[in-house]
């Protein structure tokens, strides 16, 4: 039943298909040395910051890391990725803890640096990638300012959010965010990772890692609920929303009942024009890779789901996910490749040029 | 075309319903404050009454925040999930092309007649004719 | 789109006897629960109140449209939704066919900060229960409220109420300090397997964690869908705490949530143990394989998805035996038995939603 029966590149070889959700390996304070200001390049060793891994999202286990995928370098992404696959272009995000420090200054430094890094590291490095911004949630003001200061690199793509993060994402306080983002047309990219400022669960911190994973898809819902119902995806149509890694699948079950509760509780959020479903069917889309659903899954679920212009390609890598690096889902039509591997991200992310 | 008494005017007061039988037809007759409405009684989806229901004017909004009440557009809230129908063509306001009730006629326009599908309720022409409501059914 | 359907009537089926899973009495007044509690906490909460995590002393976090109840249910003699037992025949349980209705008494007692006054809250409330409800009317049965957060006080709350069998399950509150799975509240789980009660797992507006993993959500929108996520949370923890391994006879039901997010929950548990099986060696079948064996789910808010017809293969992912009919009566989300599922049922499948899966699971 499960998707690890012998699943293969299959429908997206020849497409020259673009994968939307690819990790780079987390840069420590040495690689950031270069891009810090004097401030942080004397602090940042000075108070031994190095490493910002996640606890809700350890990169460095086995779990994130599949066989052969050792160090992450643009290097090792071309001969791991994008050549077998003939990938046009893939999409890097790397989930790290820049929006975990509580000193908002502080993680404005990191993001530049890392977002300097990226460029320097990987864009250079090979035309094919392309590169989500990290930014100081923190510092909503500081993450505009960081957007628009790369609005000309259009290697740059989207902006990186997580999954579960400090306040609900579709709050005032992140609107300078999505105005800038939206001006120069970035996707706002959902991540799985966990802040810690809240029990990953309404019922506190579970005991395993499992569990935790099992819930990003849970956050990833409650954010699409907070980034509608606050009227981000309707004042913001400029920038799609991007649910990265989080199984996909969980979406009939927050979309229907979301739009069942509008018709009755509308007159909170009178700025709902229109059923929900059909808002997020315009703004949200959902990377497959994984995808949440068995290999022998009735086609069915496409439609359940709502529309196949919401689904992405992504492999997801180098998460240690079963099959080879890419695997198309085998629950999901072969038909669909062009339009999840081109069409779609193209549409999805303005920036984009292949 | 048949007219019919329903009640006394001041039966039914401001922001009050009545719920009336008239050619064996549940229909509910609502005040509200400036007029009055009716439309069949029976809610389209899940068969609640509707004459128990809160009448409201339509709320709205530019953008977050910005609420705005539509003065001239009269809401009937259903009293069971909220799903609100506009008492002057009992179009609801969540799937207004499909999920509808009837209005009747209980001022002076011609009743709206058309029946978009399953989900519709009808709307009537009440008047106040004197001191009596008259229904046009 | 699809007319026919939507207009199928299925009163025939049921007629047969409908088991409502979900039933919500209330207090006439707030002071009517004092009498079945003893002198010492009646003075301590006059003196210093109901503590609970809940930022409004006498009111709802999220206050909700027509204070989340049916406009047409309160009693025509006054007081609140559901709290006079012949408006509840009246209305609800005598048109609408229910042969037997559960009762979920939702009160803060399980979530009370002062635990020995949460047990004493918890007890009074199953003695209303059987004064005001179940006793007068034998078609509505009680289910045990207990001080969760001292596995010891719940277990013997529900050894106290063992022998009462208008009691039919035990009442657990999901937003609990710890994910349910955790070892703290086993002693409830093997009370609960030993005794072959169900454990009724029904959504709260009471809790001492926020109801996103991002923090407090702004509206009521956002706190009513994060009822289904805590239920999940509650499934979650079970499967992959083992509970199930350790008692597989204990049998949960998850009281509304509506269910179209257990088809894509059980497919994404399935893939994660796949991947981290390791990490929970006592967790021997797949998740899903729990979830049929053990976990039941109530139909209420049921699922209304733009295209009426994709009910029918989320019943299929699911599984029919897996659902029990629920009204949620008197609040606003409710659901009628007749018009609930607008796809269609075979009759044997309609009858197992609307009784058969609650007869069997409850031993009715």
């Amino acid at each position: 039943m499960l998707d690890d029966a012998t699943p293969t590149i299959g429908p997206i070889a020849g497409l020259g298909a673009i994968d939307c959700d690819v990790h780079p390996r987390l840069p420590v304070t040495a690689d950031l040395l270069p891009y810090f200001d004097a401030y942080w390049r004397e602090q940042a060793p000075y108070r031994n910051i190095d490493r910002l891994e996640l606890t809700g999202h350890p990169v460095s286990l086995p779990p994130y890391r599949r066989e052969g995928a050792a160090n992450g370098t643009a290097a090792e992404i071309a001969s791991g990725l994008l050549d077998p696959n003939g990938l046009s272009a893939a999409i890097l995000t790397l989930v790290n803890g820049t929006q975990a420090l509580y000193d908002p200054y502080m993680a404005d430094a990191f993001c530049q640096a890392t977002n300097r890094w990226l460029a320097a590291e990987y864009l250079d490095a090979d035309p094919r990638l392309r590169a989500a911004l990290v930014v100081p949630f923190q510092h909503p003001e500081a993450a505009a300012e960081e957007i628009r200061r790369h609005a000309d690199d259009r290697r740059f793509v989207a902006v990186v959010a997580l999954a579960m993060g400090e306040r609900p994402l579709g709050q005032r306080a992140n609107w300078p965010i999505y105005r800038a983002a939206a001006e120069s047309g970035f996707a706002l990219s959902i991540q799985s990772g966990n802040v810690y400022r809240h029990a990953p669960t309404q019922a506190g911190f579970p005991s395993y890692l499992v569990e935790e994973r099992t819930h990003m898809a849970q956050a990833a819902a409650s954010q699409t609920m907070s980034l509608l119902s606050e009227g981000v995806m309707t004042e913001f149509p400029d920038m799609k929303i991007v649910m990265a890694g989080t199984g996909a699948t969980w979406i009939f079950g927050m979309s229907w009942r979301v739009a069942k509760d509008w018709r009755g509780a509308r007159v909170e959020t009178p700025w709902i024009r229109e059923s929900p479903e059909k808002i997020l069917e315009r703004q949200l889309r959902l990377t497959v890779g994984p995808f949440d659903a068995p290999s022998d899954m009735d086609p069915v679920l496409v439609d359940v789901i709502g529309s196949p212009d919401m689904l992405l390609y992504s492999s997801d890598y180098p998460h240690a996910h079963a099959g080879p690096a890419g695997a198309w889902p085998r629950a999901l039509p072969e038909d669909l490749a062009p339009a999840l591997a081109r069409t779609n991200p193209q549409e999805t992310y303005p920036r984009l040029e292949v | 075309m048949g007219r019919h008494v329903i009640a006394r005017a001041d039966e039914i007061a401001p922001g009050k319903s009545k719920r009336v039988e008239v050619e064996g037809r549940d229909i509910a007759v609502f005040n509200t404050g400036t007029g009055y409405r009716a439309v069949t009684n029976r809610c389209p989806h899940e068969g609640a009454d509707l004459c128990r229901g809160i009448v409201a004017r339509f709320v709205d909004a530019e953008g977050p925040g910005e609420f705005t009440v539509v003065e001239d557009k009269v809401m009937v809230r259903c009293p069971w999930h909220g799903w609100e129908f506009d008492l002057d063509t009992g179009r609801s306001y969540c799937d207004p092309n499909r999920v509808r009730v009837k209005s009747f006629e209980v001022a002076m326009e011609g009743p709206d007649g058309r029946v978009a599908g399953p989900y519709s309720v009808e709307t009537f022409e009440v008047a106040a004719e004197g001191a009596m409501l008259v229904l046009t059914i | 789109m699809t007319t026919a359907v939507l207009e199928k009537d299925t009163k025939s089926d049921a007629k047969l006897g409908v088991i409502d899973c979900d039933i919500h009495p209330s207090l006439s007044n707030p002071a009517e629960i004092l009498p079945f509690l003893p002198l010492r906490w009646r003075d301590h909460i006059e003196d210093y109140g109901l503590r609970s995590p809940n930022p409004f002393y006498a009111a709802l976090p999220y206050p909700r449209m027509g204070n989340g109840m049916r406009q047409d249910s309160y009693p025509p003699g006054g007081g609140p939704a559901a709290s006079d037992l012949a408006f509840m025949q009246e209305q609800h349980l005598d048109p609408l066919g229910i042969e037997v209705g559960l009762l979920h008494a939702l009160n803060a007692g399980p979530s009370l900060m002062n635990i020995e006054m949460g047990a004493a809250v918890c007890a009074a409330y199953n003695d209303w229960q059987i004064d005001k409800w179940c006793g007068p009317d034998p078609r509505l049965k009680g289910g045990i409220c207990v001080p969760q957060e001292d596995a010891g006080l719940a277990v013997k709350e529900i050894e106290d109420r063992k022998s009462d069998d208008r009691f039919v399950q035990v009442a657990f509150v999901p937003k609990s300090l710890e994910p349910a799975g955790r070892r703290r509240y086993w002693p409830i789980w093997e009370a609960c397997e030993a005794l072959d009660l169900p454990v009724g797992v029904h959504s709260a507006a009471y809790g001492q964690r926020a109801n996103t993993a991002s923090g407090w959500a702004s509206f009521y929108v956002e706190e009513h869908y994060s009822f289904a996520h805590v239920a999940q949370t509650v499934l979650i923890s079970m499967i992959f705490e083992g509970v199930f391994e350790r008692f597989p006879k204990l049998k949960l039901v998850l009281v509304e949530g509506g269910f179209a997010w257990l088809a894509p929950l059980m497919w994404r548990m399935d893939r994660e143990w796949e991947e981290m099986r390791g990490e929970v060696p006592h967790v021997k079948m797949t998740p899903s394989d729990y979830v049929r064996r053990n976990v039941w789910v109530t139909t209420q808010p049921v699922e209304e998805p733009p295209n009426p017809k994709h009910v029918r293969p989320l019943l299929d992912w699911i599984g029919i035996d897996r659902l029990m009919f629920s009204t949620d009566y008197p609040h606003w989300d409710f659901d009628h038995p007749e018009r609930t599922f607008k796809v269609g049922l075979s009759e044997a499948e309609m009858q197992a939603i609307m009784r058969g899966n609650a007869a069997a699971v409850y031993g009715l």
